[in-house]
């Protein structure tokens, strides 16, 4: 088990450095001069582009060699210091996110852990039902194969404007001040309630998916059929499919985090809410490229995180730790 | 590829034609291929349909869909029908490229690493693993950002090279449980060269898996296209159905209630790779006995 620990963290690790490397170097070796990019987009006069161009030269280091400024991106990293946002001028980066984070938070895991336990019961209870199979998963297939900005754009249209039930932007309602009160919190509930519900959905059709094609190749295990000789009855053969078959979408939900977070992105951009998508609409409107970074850095942060917690909850749901050689995707 | 296989003939053609009895009476794999050939259609021969440029202000603004305009136009009187052919057309390629490469590539280093074993393996094993953690929208936005020009070719090649790991670990897994088997094994000891195991022996044999990972390679290259289009870094030049649903939001066409902007792309994007997931699942059926429902 310290074996299995070891080499994940590695990999952690490994991957961490990676990213930071990357977020280092696409801004320094792309076609073209980030900073004139930068200032070209901003049109300003012109002594007051030759003072932004030395800031931001010096801001990004471009005056040291090559070596010292990989070095001092790292030392910077490790003050916190992800540097300033343009777009919010004094504001560090870091300061910006930290604000946004909670929002995330407070959005993707509800609907993640809610589409997973409900999605799974779904699947396995829909697996060789033959009117289940043949009228709700082709929903669930629809659902899945659904962009998720599209479908928060859908239900923002219908329960937000046609009903006119749920506000459609924003994390909570202008008219109030942030607070701990009541008509606060209700109002970040019912702003919260259609990005939750879009992310859900289409997430609920996949695990349900994923869960009735692993129970019918756990029916069709050697195992099963040998239960089934014995004559055990069909709700016990039942359970130890499902047993079985939750291991594989353990791992499924740590290869499919990348994709919910790209969803979750693109559904706070429709609904304006206020997490780390919307900051990056805002970064690239604005040409914002620190902001754009440093939001870069936190969602491999927060997705190394994660991959983390699914490790430790697979060896304490699966004693024998196996490193997940079957490709489980779905 | 194909043409390396040489089993006797007259087996083969047994062979394919099972395959193709049980493909033709699948009836998932019927549905999602007939959908999927009524969008490729209405995308190669949709331009003859229709004489307007994409982005030239060619009607009334915000009228709904009229005999003149099939699908209304747009908040500035841009033909919504003409943006929907062409973004199809991206989409088709974005899916054909990018999930072809993301395909390959996986294809590659699978093989390799699965085939080879060892340090290579472990190698392979570790930088798939690296990739795959890292989500790769992240990766696209942040290179998407800083190219000033981009085009829709650029992001299929893109998104093709960050969507390969999984498919890599999948025929890594499979390879693997094929080297040991006995003609591999009896290939190897009559001095064949690995390439020409890997392609003649071990690939024919997971053939019908190869063809399943492109298919879901394909529905995810659109979806990340789609969603990269709608973030605001897609195509500068020309349209995409996810720049449709980005300027749709962009321009209130939410609170002028002007639906026949924003359902289109959805509905197409959704009806394609639906269509492809559901005949994943009629190819497995049709592939594997076991999963054959009578």
């Amino acid at each position: 088990m310290r074996r299995y620990f070891g080499r994940k963290l590695f990999i952690y690790l490994l991957t961490f450095f990676l990213a930071v490397t990357i977020d280092w170097l696409i801004p320094r070796f792309m076609p073209g001069d980030p900073v004139q990019t930068m200032l070209s987009r901003a049109s300003m006069r012109a002594e007051s582009v030759e003072a932004m161009t030395g800031f931001y030269t010096r801001a990004f280091g471009l005056d040291l060699p090559v070596w010292q400024q990989y070095l001092s991106f790292w030392r910077a990293l490790f003050h916190g210091d992800l540097g300033v946002s343009i777009f919010l001028f004094p504001t560090p980066v870091t300061e910006v996110i930290m604000n946004a984070v909670p929002y995330d938070i407070f959005l993707l895991l509800p609907a993640i852990l809610l589409s997973w336990y409900t999605g799974n019961k779904f699947g396995a209870y829909a697996a060789r039902s033959q009117y289940l199979d043949n009228t709700l998963l082709p929903v669930g297939y629809i659902l899945t194969a659904t962009p998720y900005m599209w479908l928060g754009i859908l239900l923002a249209w219908a329960l937000g404007i046609v009903a006119g039930i749920f506000p459609i932007s924003g994390g909570y309602s202008y008219a109030l001040e942030p607070s701990w009160s009541w008509p606060f919190i209700a109002s970040l509930l019912r702003h919260w309630f259609l990005p939750f519900l879009s992310l859900f959905m289409v997430m609920f059709g996949g695990w349900a998916i994923g869960m009735r094609n692993m129970i019918i190749y756990e029916l069709e295990a050697d195992y099963s059929h040998y239960l089934e000789a014995l004559g055990a009855p069909r709700s016990l053969v039942r359970r130890y499919a499902f047993r079985n078959a939750i291991l594989p979408q353990i791992t499924g939900l740590a290869l499919q985090l990348g994709v919910i977070v790209a969803g979750a992105l693109a559904t706070e951009i429709v609904f304006s809410y206020p997490g780390i998508g919307y900051l990056i609409l805002q970064a690239i409107q604005n040409q914002d490229f620190f902001l754009l970074q440093g939001c870069f850095l936190f969602i491999i942060i927060g997705v190394l995180l994660a991959n983390f917690i699914i490790d430790i909850v697979y060896i304490l749901v699966d004693p024998r730790t196996r490193s997940g050689m079957q490709g489980a995707t779905a | 590829m194909t043409t390396a296989t040489a089993p006797p003939p007259a087996v083969a053609i047994k062979k394919r034609n099972e395959f193709l009895y049980f493909a033709l009476r699948n009836n998932k794999l019927r549905v999602g291929l007939i959908v999927v050939l009524l969008f490729l259609f209405l995308a190669l021969i949709g331009p003859l349909l229709t004489d307007y440029p994409p982005n030239d202000y060619v009607g009334p603004p915000g009228a709904p869909p009229s005999s003149e305009f099939w699908f209304g136009t747009t908040t500035f009187g841009q033909d919504v029908f003409t943006q929907f052919i062409l973004g199809l057309r991206a989409t088709f390629l974005v899916g054909v490229v990018g999930g072809g490469l993301g395909t390959l590539i996986g294809v590659l280093v699978g093989f390799v690493a699965g085939y080879r074993g060892g340090i290579v393996d472990e190698l392979l094993n570790m930088l798939t693993n690296i990739v795959l953690v890292i989500p790769s929208l992240a990766v696209l936005l942040i290179i998407a950002a800083y190219l000033e020009v981009r085009g829709v070719l650029a992001e299929s090649v893109f998104i093709g090279f960050t969507s390969w790991p999984w498919a890599a670990r999948a025929i890594r897994a499979q390879t693997f449980s094929l080297r040991s088997r006995d003609f591999v094994d009896l290939a190897r000891i009559s001095g064949m060269g690995s390439m020409k195991i890997i392609f003649g022996e071990i690939a024919p044999n997971m053939m019908s898996y190869l063809f399943m990972t492109f298919i879901l390679q394909f529905g995810g290259a659109i979806l990340t296209a789609a969603t990269l289009d709608f973030i605001g870094l897609g195509p500068t030049q020309g349209t995409s159905l996810g720049l449709m649903m980005n300027n749709a939001l962009l321009w209130s066409a939410l609170h002028l209630g002007m639906w026949w902007w924003f359902v289109p792309p959805g509905v197409a994007i959704t009806a394609i790779v639906g269509a492809m997931y559901i005949m994943n699942v009629g190819l497995d059926e049709v592939f594997n006995p076991k999963l054959r429902e009578m």
